[in-house]
């Protein structure tokens, strides 16, 4: 497959490297952020525009805050929007436990006065073969794991999504088992593109995006980022993760974008961009192939899918 | 007691009332309306609508046992008609819009996603049924013969309350529910078939 030399960039480099996007395509993705979104705020569209890829535009705040799967708020892609409103992000907690050298909790803003929160201009690709391009803010999940300090023994990350059903109506459902888990190998957590995000266009995470603070892997299918999150445990084994458990055969634990290998109800070789017509080819690796590759130089990808 | 005639009266509101979606959709579609990703919601649209309205039919096929319902079943080959109307829209939708027309791409999608499978069979079931509609055909092939072909609703409905199932990725209720009908209504038939042989020939 063709991949473009932008695509292959270090991020730190692609970050760096000033884009200078022409004055119209600017203006055309202005136009398409509600006026509304930023009433509140400065944010200046060029901070995001000059992180983007040649042929990756922004999707617009609209876009991303009223189509997206969060069975919390129910199964739909515009219930996260119409349901999310009696959530409650703050006051907020982060439990970590399992083997660290201290198990503790902490407050959302002492781990946030800890860290520097920075913009991540990321391709999202969800296994049902639609994507988008989404500007967070975050800063690299690593530097959380430092401040938890994990046992050497420890191999592998869990997260657990907050239980909440009376502020998260989908919960009252048992469409999944709740609460929702995800997990990664200490080095995929450990790798400089995995963030946790705290907003998305310069807002504050909104509750349907998972506020007040998610995880973000963007060369994994959107499930693995999971949303919400109250609790970060450390194991020597591989957890268990929430749709591998519910159907082993359709979801695996690595869930790679990979357009090679195929889910039972979508193709993934290609996807279709929200606001585009056609489709568009998927990268392997969701195109941060020279980030992640080699971490699964010894992993049959067909097997572990 | 509902006669032939307040049935037939009816037709023409029901024609514009099942008909009133499709035109909707493709004006949402055209006008930019259809939310932030309209080709899957227009699709799911009418691939509802059509595998509703192949329930409907059946379900007239029931009523129609009642005796004061008895002639409901003259509402019964313009709402199979409508079905496949809204499959064949349904079916277009992916091919042109989702998949524009990559043949390539969309004949392995047929072959290896079984829902696309059970979608796929069931529209070519439809196919003889819609071609076989008319009177005229009706009387050239004559009663038995057409009854015949017309069983293959069954199959149809199946599989394309299966499309739906295997579709949805998790809470499966709403699908639950269509198969659910489905299989009362066929129930429904087999006890009759059992219980009054000469009645269903």
């Amino acid at each position: 497959m063709k991949i473009l030399g932008s695509e292959i960039t270090p991020y730190k480099t692609y970050l760096n490297r000033r884009k200078f996007i022409k004055g119209s395509l600017a203006s055309a993705m202005l136009a398409t952020v509600t006026s509304s979104a930023f009433a509140n705020h400065d944010s200046d569209l060029s901070i995001y525009t000059k992180n983007l890829n040649e042929n990756d535009k922004l999707n617009s705040y609209e876009e991303i805050t009223t189509y997206n799967n969060f069975y919390e708020f129910g199964t739909h892609k515009k219930h996260p929007h119409l349901n999310s409103g009696n959530f409650k992000p703050s006051p907020w907690t982060i439990k970590i436990d399992g083997l660290v050298k201290k198990p503790q909790t902490f407050d959302l803003e002492k781990i946030l006065s800890n860290v520097t929160i920075e913009d991540r201009v990321y391709r999202l690709r969800c296994v049902e073969a639609w994507s988008m391009v989404i500007p967070w803010q975050g800063f690299q999940l690593s530097e959380l794991i430092k401040m938890a300090e994990p046992l050497s023994s420890a191999k592998y990350v869990q997260f657990v999504t907050v239980f909440r059903p009376e502020e998260m109506p989908g919960q009252q459902k048992r469409t999944i088992i709740w609460p929702y888990r995800e997990g990664l190998r200490m080095d995929e957590a450990m790798n400089p593109l995995t963030i946790l995000a705290t907003g998305l266009y310069g807002h504050e995470m909104p509750n349907q995006n998972g506020a007040p603070i998610r995880l973000v892997v963007p060369w994994k299918y959107g499930f693995k980022s999971i949303k919400s999150i109250v609790e970060i445990r450390f194991l020597d084994t591989q957890p268990e993760t929430s749709w591998e458990t519910l159907a082993p055969w359709e979801y695996g634990f690595y869930a790679n974008v990979n357009p090679n290998v195929n889910h039972p109800r979508w193709s993934q070789g290609t996807e279709r961009r929200i606001g585009e017509f056609k489709r568009r080819e998927t990268l392997m690796f969701n195109g941060y192939e020279e980030e992640v590759a080699h971490l699964y130089k010894d992993l049959d990808l067909t097997k572990f899918y | 007691m509902f006669s032939t005639k307040n049935f037939n009266r009816s037709k023409p509101v029901l024609f514009i009332l099942i008909l009133f979606p499709s035109l909707l959709w493709a004006f949402q579609f055209v006008t930019g309306n259809l939310g932030v990703n309209p080709i899957e919601k227009l699709m799911d649209e009418l691939g509802l609508m059509a595998l509703r309205l192949i329930i409907i039919t059946l379900m007239i096929t029931t009523l129609s046992n009642i005796k004061s319902l008895k002639s409901i079943v003259v509402l019964r080959r313009m709402i199979g008609l409508f079905a496949f109307y809204y499959v064949c829209l349904h079916f277009s939708t992916y091919i042109v819009l989702d998949h524009f027309l990559d043949m390539q791409f969309i004949i392995q999608d047929i072959i290896k996603r079984p829902f696309i499978t059970f979608g796929f069979i069931s529209f070519l079931f439809l196919i003889p049924l819609a071609s076989t509609s008319t009177n005229n055909i009706i009387k050239r092939l004559g009663f038995k013969l057409w009854k015949k072909i017309h069983y293959l609703i069954y199959p149809v409905a199946i599989l394309a309350s299966m499309h739906f199932y295997v579709l949805v990725r998790a809470d499966k209720t709403e699908p639950v529910i269509y198969m659910g009908i489905i299989i009362l209504l066929l129930l429904h038939r087999i006890f009759k078939r059992i219980t009054r042989p000469q009645l269903a020939q």
